[in-house]
């Protein structure tokens, strides 16, 4: 299944209730534990509040030069021996892909985790012309397996339990003559990597996505934990970087700034386990490397998005802090978002992407409690574009007629004070004495939305204006 | 018009502006009048204007802009002149402080005058402590409290040790932290009857929370907040006092039952 076929944000309400009730959901999620450790690592960094400072420059001054960089960074990757292909839509970057895989009679393809890979439906588009994907990381591989999209951005699986993976690796690894039920990680870890080690010696091409782009030697950077980026970009005949413009940094000092935030923002290590820079295709001294290096940039409405109030939103990194710390998330899971990127970053790149018709109730399912732009290691203002994003919706006149005509009604009395107290007084009153016995509300008309789990607490009975008035007489 | 800016150096008998909060003006006007005491005993000249109304948020956050600013010139207009200008809420004065000056970017007439309102804009408590350097108050209640850190007081005014250190100081209280008592209590304004479920599931946790500390009381400094919590409370059949922090600070409970309970 692939979100970016058939997105389901419109239903984030659905879905959101659908998953408090999945109780199977709710034990994977359990507790995620990034919170902790990222805690951690940032109290053992005492330059990590400059260095956000600093990665949030790097980003910007990248961003404001973009043309630039770009056509510096496509520059390097060819005198390095790489090829580039732009791609505005999803449809060219499939396109573009699928004709690169063919170039070299592929067969099967691995791939390193991408997010974008995602985002165009990549897998399900090989598929149906005849090349079979591989993915290698253990999370992606188990979610493959199980015909669904991640759910969190570096922990894709996170929705899945021990158990689940167990039935999934007993029914779909019996294909290998595996027809034993496991029940440690640690076996199920071995299975899955015996079986990937073949894939990775027969795959004819490795597509991964990049953490970076880096403009002064034309190279992408991936950061992994199992080591299945490397196999997946050195093995095969045919590397294939699949990035988005806004990956690039300009310099590989600044991408090594920016990766002392990552790892410690994601996961709370101090860095990723494999931090690895490819810069073109093998050349003649070099052991081992692909013999083709070909980068596909697809923008897919993120350069349209420069200029706009969202243009911050081009600085992330992926590292996910902002779903770790979200309460809504934490409560829902990322499938409920019901595209691609969940969570606080998901909630305001979504409507950039597909639309806020599309995603318009997503960037509504905060709180702004404000933890995500407080965890976010490139200080992304999320509630504030979320905001915005309610502004569009509510300007393009998106939102529900009843909110929209019940905010007109009281706005219309909380600009006339005499009119606001003529309403509210005799209102508060009655209320306060209906309530005066019990001290609240188990229902109350018109207020279902809260009565339906709480109770309503009552009001005192006059209002501090009136009591002050009295009081000053 | 004449403009005031912040004074540099505290004075001695500041004029303060309270401004109620249009939830505590309908729901629990003793907020307000714990508020007032407390000021005055910190020396402060206390008037709440009449023709104030609501900081306007709830259109803000519903993306109607041009109502925000409708309801926020209100406040603007009421509040000029003061030297300071509080509330017992740190969602309300964030959305002055921090709020108000984009709201009003561009607008000739407002701008400025917006800037200057944000700037003499204060959350009661943190006013009390960093302002008026108030070190104690003179209080007393029995009882073990626990105490919700409110989002937009924690993270757009940085309100955290100062309810604490005021609180230690009254006399009979003890004070027990509450394990995430900075995670979001599920009210979020409108957020809590447009998602009820995933809003429930928040209050939930956060009450279960409070009672495990085994504190009787759990105080924060947001009345949205302890609406919310105080509801879930009941509803839950949790033994969970909730009152607003200023409640306790001032001394007022023995006459005042807790939110949503009925006088003893």
């Amino acid at each position: 299944m692939s979100f970016a076929e058939a997105p389901t944000s419109r239903n984030f309400k659905q879905n959101a209730s659908a998953a408090l009730r999945n109780e199977t959901l709710q034990r994977a999620m359990g507790y995620l534990g990034f919170t902790q450790k990222r805690a951690e690592a940032v109290a053992r960094l005492p330059e990590f509040e400059a260095l956000r400072d600093q990665a949030r420059d790097i980003k910007d001054h990248t961003l404001k030069h973009l043309d630039f960089y770009l056509e510096a960074y496509e520059a390097k990757v060819m005198e390095s021996g790489g090829h580039m292909h732009w791609c505005r839509t999803p449809e060219e970057a499939r396109r573009t892909i699928l004709d690169l895989c063919r170039s070299v009679g592929a067969r099967s393809v691995t791939r390193g985790k991408t997010m974008i890979g995602e985002e165009i439906a990549l897998n399900p588009f090989l598929e149906r012309n005849g090349i079979e994907p591989v993915e290698t990381d253990l999370g992606e591989y188990i979610i493959q397996l199980r015909g669904e999209p991640p759910s969190h951005i570096i922990a894709p699986a996170i929705h899945v339990t021990k158990e689940q993976v167990a039935d999934t690796f007993l029914e779909k690894h019996a294909a290998y003559g595996k027809t034993r039920l496991l029940t440690e990680p640690r076996e199920m870890l071995e299975e899955a990597r015996g079986i990937l080690r073949g894939k990775f010696l027969k795959a004819d091409a490795g597509i991964t996505g990049a953490n970076f782009l880096v403009a002064e030697t034309g190279s992408s950077i991936i950061v992994t934990n199992e080591g299945n980026g490397d196999l997946t970009q050195l093995l095969p005949k045919m590397h294939i970087v699949l990035a988005t413009p806004e990956k690039l940094v300009p310099t590989l000092e600044d991408a090594s700034t920016i990766l002392r935030l990552l790892a410690r923002s994601a996961t709370g290590q101090e860095f990723s386990v494999y931090t690895t820079v490819s810069t073109g295709p093998r050349r003649r001294a070099d052991p081992d490397g692909p013999a083709q290096y070909h980068v596909v940039i697809l923008d897919n409405g993120r350069i349209s998005m420069l200029g706009t109030e969202f243009q911050d939103m081009l600085r992330c990194i992926r590292c996910s802090a902002c779903l770790n710390h979200c309460p809504v998330y934490n409560a829902v899971g990322g499938h409920a978002y019901g595209w691609v990127y969940p969570g606080p970053m998901g909630s305001v790149l979504t409507p950039g992407l597909i639309g806020v018709d599309q995603a318009g109730a997503l960037p509504n399912a905060s709180t702004f409690c404000g933890k995500c732009e407080s965890v976010c290691p490139m200080k992304i203002p999320l509630p504030k574009m979320m905001r915005h994003w309610r502004e569009r919706e509510y300007e393009a006149k998106l939102s529900p007629a009843i909110a929209r005509w019940g905010l007109a009604a009281w706005a219309f009395a909380a600009r006339r004070p005499r009119l606001y107290r003529a309403l509210t007084r005799p209102a508060m009153a009655v209320l306060g004495r209906l309530g005066k016995r019990r001290g609240n509300f188990a229902n109350l008309p018109l207020a279902g939305g809260w009565t339906e789990f709480r109770d309503m607490p009552a009001p005192e009975g006059k209002t501090f204006h009136q009591l002050w008035a009295e009081r000053s007489r | 018009m004449q403009e005031k800016s912040p004074p540099k150096t505290p004075l001695r008998s500041p004029k303060v502006g309270l401004f109620v909060t249009c939830l505590v003006d309908l729901f629990r006007p003793s907020i307000g009048f714990a508020a007032v005491k407390l000021l005055q005993d910190a020396g402060c000249t206390v008037e709440a204007p009449a023709s104030q109304i609501c900081c306007g948020q709830p259109a803000y956050n519903s993306g109607d802009r041009r109502d925000a600013k409708a309801v926020a010139r209100g406040i603007v207009d009421a509040f000029e002149g003061f030297d300071y200008v509080v509330a017992p809420s740190g969602s309300c004065a964030g959305m002055i402080r921090e709020h108000y000056p984009q709201l009003f970017a561009g607008d000739a007439a407002y701008e400025a005058r917006a800037r200057n309102l944000a700037e003499r804009t204060h959350e009661l408590v943190s006013f009390l402590v960093d302002v008026l350097h108030v070190k104690n108050v003179q209080a007393r209640y029995d009882g073990t409290v626990t105490y919700h850190d409110s989002c937009s007081g924690l993270r757009e005014l940085g309100v955290k040790h100062q309810p604490r250190a005021l609180l230690n100081g009254v006399a009979g209280l003890t004070l027990k932290e509450l394990p995430g008592a900075e995670i979001c209590c599920g009210f979020g304004g409108t957020f809590c009857v447009k998602y009820p479920e995933i809003s429930n599931r928040m209050v939930s946790d956060k009450i279960a929370d409070a009672a495990k500390t085994g504190a009787g009381t759990l105080l924060a400094g947001d009345l949205g907040c302890l609406l919310n919590m105080a509801g879930k409370a009941t509803r839950a059949g949790v033994d969970l006092e909730c009152r607003h922090v200023a409640e306790v600070l001032a001394g007022m409970t023995q006459d005042l039952p807790p939110i949503g309970q009925a006088k003893k």
